[in-house]
């Protein structure tokens, strides 16, 4: 086991970022030109770095699955972003968010990072109005704050329920404004396979063209991972369909560490499955707890409609449990309790996968009207989907994969152990720890890509001026696609009787089972014997119709339910070793008397980095100690 | 508790852009009335791969109705019948047991059709390196609330900026106009304080980027229907106003209003 470096600068943690941009060396203005750099991903960490790198005058060359770059998963984000602004007067401050941060995230991310976060957090806001996102706005016409999960000021900035949407269009439109002047070469509907290295260093890509099958390869002087995060490794989550792992897992197979693969974070409020065909979840806005009150029948099998069911026969359970915070637990806690009664047979709807979310009480209280002008989107959407009016029946759900804290190791300089090869956004594991505060992704994403890459890419280019990029006819890039393609034929050629659908779909059970949101050290040996069983069923059992040179949505998903696969034992692995409970991690040994996550920070405050070592080889498990030198460690209570 | 319907499905099989395509028709039973549109297309294509044909090829990504991906023409409707509704969202109990429903890629010549039920609409993305930005590179922004924006003026943006970019205006459209996409992309940024330096720049490139690849608009608002965000046509009036301006005035003193 090595210890991991960090790379954080010397001095005090508000000092730490300043003095770096100072040692950090520079590129000329006119030299950069003379670097290519490759980012993948089309995101808010991979538009805003693609975007800023070229305004530089960096040759930027960018990849995305996508048929354009604003169908990233980051435009389905709702709630807002945060930012130390202050705006409101209330006592916010650069040190208090990223003292919330630190502790929303389980006291399991690193101070220096976070800390960073938090000072860039302010810029983001400056840069996304200038180039006229629509944020909302007092009639005063300055912008609009509101209250978010986990902190106790007004720091949330937000696009009514479609900040996401509204912050990746101004990077994409800002990545367009580059496309027009010539800096940006824009790859579509185009996959990365495969990252190469030359002598240790990231030299290139392999892609392959999802209309024409082509693979080829590209170079660059750097390659930039900005491909998201891995919640689809659970089938039913509220990720995108095509959101996967891939990159990273190409990129952790050629000598990237992968971080914390167990911090997943499972968001209590989602639209419960109705059937086996659901092919994704839907979230509903966290707000609705602070009017809903959260309840299932008291008795079991109480096949009733919700409205004849009396008061004294509910179980409002989380208000009996954590009387001081009631229905506003943290995300972790309300998803915990969810699952508890739904395991005990108290689930309600037709599969009894759910609990009630009844807004009787603020209806009767404040009149339709007023729910509707606060909830309404969110209402009609709920009965889009399921067919029910949530203002006279209660509305059903149940907790559902939303993001992955977990990632590709990096450094403060946001390179993954691969000289040359970064990444950003959710792709990296860096800033929330253990668990994720509400409207900290896009902050994060945005952050990375608009005021940390743009700097610290510099610093590792500037030694390398002169440096032609590694042809692709090297045979690096040669063997790359040449393994690449033989990858693809494998596929091609297993000629089983199965869809790639229903492996991906049974291997989100196991995973759901036993590495979701409660890991036992029985349940995760056993993941680590039943994966393997479905993996090598998959190889030999898998059935891909059609052509490798066309348009094949089933080849496309075939690499990628094959990366789910491999991530899924790391999972079950950090899980198992992971020997505490911390945020999204909850080990059920590892409780308080009251059943809450008990940390062991004496053994495991670090991150866990796990190195490939060849398929069918167990990964080796590193760490990095996390220094806390800033927030004093405490237990978290919500009663 | 739930239906369950059986229907008839005519969808459209296309190998390629130069083939020339037609229609199957599958039979798809016992669906589920809480299932999605593309849900529904799902169990197609297991039943499809189960049988060893080739599935059927689709766009779509998020399935809550936001990132633009999901297209289709049901029943002759963009996005079929339910309004203010993305395919992705719209579900099987909006219709009835027995029925045949027929299923088309979005028609434009912009949209040429890449394989079966997906198109290409990188025109759009066209439009917008036309000149769908406001020029700030990363860094050089001032404060944010030192512009005041008009919460009304923030609000119209809004309603415009609303748009995902999924093509259905233009497949509803009888003359495939963009119309409603552009003056939906442009409104956003000429309402507002940061969009007014390139205003007019931005307004005759935008426009005229469009009409290279789209149709004529003659005012049918087939395309407002269409939209599963609403977008108002008034927008459309908006872009209309605004290129004229760009076509008469005299740039170089836009900083004077």
């Amino acid at each position: 086991m090595t210890v991991l470096n960090s790379n954080v600068p010397e001095g005090l943690i508000g000092e730490k970022w300043e003095n770096h941009k100072f040692s950090m060396k520079l590129v000329n203005p006119n030299n950069k030109r003379r670097f290519e750099i490759i980012v993948v991903g089309t995101g808010l960490a991979g538009a805003s770095a693609a975007a800023s790198l070229s305004e530089l005058g960096y040759r930027v060359k960018v990849f995305t699955f996508h048929d354009s770059p604003r169908r990233a998963h980051s435009i389905a984000a709702q709630g807002g972003i945060n930012a130390a602004k202050n705006y409101t007067n209330d006592g916010d401050s650069v040190h208090r968010l990223f003292y919330d941060t630190v502790k929303g995230g389980d006291y399991r991310s690193r101070e220096a990072n976070v800390h960073r976060l938090a000072e860039v957090s302010v810029n983001i806001i400056d840069q996304a109005a200038a180039q006229g996102v629509p944020f909302a706005r007092e009639y005063g016409g300055l912008l609009d704050n509101r209250s978010f999960g986990g902190a106790q000021v007004s720091r949330t900035f937000y696009a009514r329920g479609q900040t996401g949407q509204q912050l990746l269009l101004g990077a994409y439109q800002a990545l367009a404004k580059q496309i027009t002047a010539g800096n940006i070469e824009l790859h579509t509907r185009t996959e990365l396979l495969d990252v190469v290295l030359k002598d240790g260093r990231a030299c290139g890509v392999v892609t392959r063209d999802l209309i024409s099958g082509e693979v080829r390869s590209h170079s660059g002087h750097a390659v930039v991972l900005a491909t998201g995060g891995y919640g689809n490794v659970y089938y039913l989550s509220t990720n995108a369909m095509a959101s996967n792992v891939t990159a990273a897992w190409r990129a952790h197979r050629r000598g990237a560490f992968f971080a914390n693969a167990c911090y997943t974070q499972i968001h209590p409020t989602c639209i419960p499955a109705s059937d086996e065909f659901q092919s994704k979840l839907t979230l509903m806005s966290e707000s609705l707890r602070n009017d809903g009150r959260i309840w299932v029948p008291a008795a079991f099998d109480d096949t009733r409609p919700p409205n004849e069911i009396g008061d004294g026969d509910r179980d409002y359970y989380l208000e009996r449990k954590y009387p001081a915070f009631g229905n506003l637990v943290p995300r972790d806690v309300a998803s915990r309790n969810a699952k508890t009664v739904v395991d005990q047979g108290k689930g309600v709807g037709p599969l009894k996968n759910g609990v009630y979310l009844d807004f009787s009480a603020v209806v009767e209280r404040d009149g339709e009207d007023d729910v509707r002008s606060k909830y309404g989107n969110l209402f009609d959407m709920y009965e889009r989907i399921t067919g029910e009016n949530p203002y006279k029946v209660p509305m059903r759900i149940y907790p559902a994969t939303h993001y992955t804290m977990g990632g590709v190791w990096v450094d403060y300089n946001l390179m993954t152990t691969i000289p040359g090869c970064y990444a950003i956004g959710e792709a990296n594991f860096s800033d929330h720890g253990a668990n994720r505060l509400g409207a900290s992704a896009l902050m994060q994403g945005l952050a990375d890509g608009y005021f940390v890459l743009p700097y610290t890419i510099g610093d590792d280019l500037a030694g390398r001026l002169g440096e032609t990029p590694v042809s692709t006819d090297d045979p690096v890039f040669r063997d790359a696609e040449a393994s690449a393609r033989s990858q693809i034929n494998r596929f091609m050629s297993i000629g089983g009787t199965r869809s790639v659908d229903w492996f991906h779909r049974e291997l989100g059970k196991l995973v759901w089972d036993y590495i979701g949101m409660e890991r036992t050290k029985e349940g995760l040996e056993k993941a680590l014997v039943e994966i393997p069983a479905l993996e090598e069923e998959f190889w030999k059992d898998l059935h891909i119709a059609g052509s490798a040179e066309t348009l094949n949505s089933g080849l496309e998903k075939a690499g990628r339910v094959a990366d789910f696969f491999e991530l899924a034992k790391l999972m079950a692995r950090d899980a198992l070793d992971r020997e505490e409970s911390c945020g999204g991690h909850f080990r059920a040994e590892h409780q308080t008397e009251e059943g809450e996550a008990k940390r062991d920070d004496e053994n495991f405050a670090h991150v866990a980095a796990w190195e490939w070592n060849g398929p069918g080889s167990v990964q080796t498990r590193h760490q990095e100690e996390l220094a806390f030198e800033n927030v004093a460690l405490t237990q978290r209570s919500y009663k | 508790m739930s239906g369950e319907l059986d229907l008839t499905l005519q969808i459209w099989r296309q190998d390629g852009p130069h083939d020339e395509g037609h229609f199957e028709t599958y039979t798809a039973n016992g669906i589920s009335e809480d299932m999605s549109f593309l849900e529904l297309l799902d169990i197609v294509n297991e039943d499809l791969i189960q049988d060893g044909k080739i599935p059927i090829e689709f766009d779509h990504d998020c399935r809550e109705g936001i990132c633009g991906t999901c297209s289709l023409m049901i029943n002759g409707q963009a996005h079929g019948h339910e309004k203010a509704t993305t395919t992705c969202q719209l579900h099987m109990r909006k219709f009835n047991d027995g029925d045949t429903i027929v299923v088309e890629p979005f028609r434009a010549r912009a949209f040429p059709v890449i394989r079966d039920l997906v198109v290409d609409r990188s025109a759009f993305d066209r439009i917008i390196e036309a000149g769908g930005y406001i020029s700030v590179n990363t860094g050089a922004a001032s404060d944010a609330n030192l512009t005041p924006v008009p919460k009304e003026a923030a609000d119209a943006s809004f309603d415009a900026a609303a748009c995902i970019g999924c093509g259905a205006c233009v497949a509803a459209c009888p003359n495939s106009a963009a119309q409603l996409f552009t003056s939906a992309k442009l409104a956003h940024l000429n309402l507002i304080p940061q969009g007014q330096p390139q205003r007019f720049e931005r307004t005759e490139s935008m426009v005229e980027t469009m009409e290279d690849f789209f149709g004529s608009c003659t005012n049918h608002g087939e395309c407002h229907e269409a939209c599963p965000k609403e977008i108002s046509l008034d927008f459309i009036a908006f872009m209309n106003r605004d290129y004229i301006k760009a076509k008469v005035r005299n740039r170089k003193l836009a900083g004077q209003t």
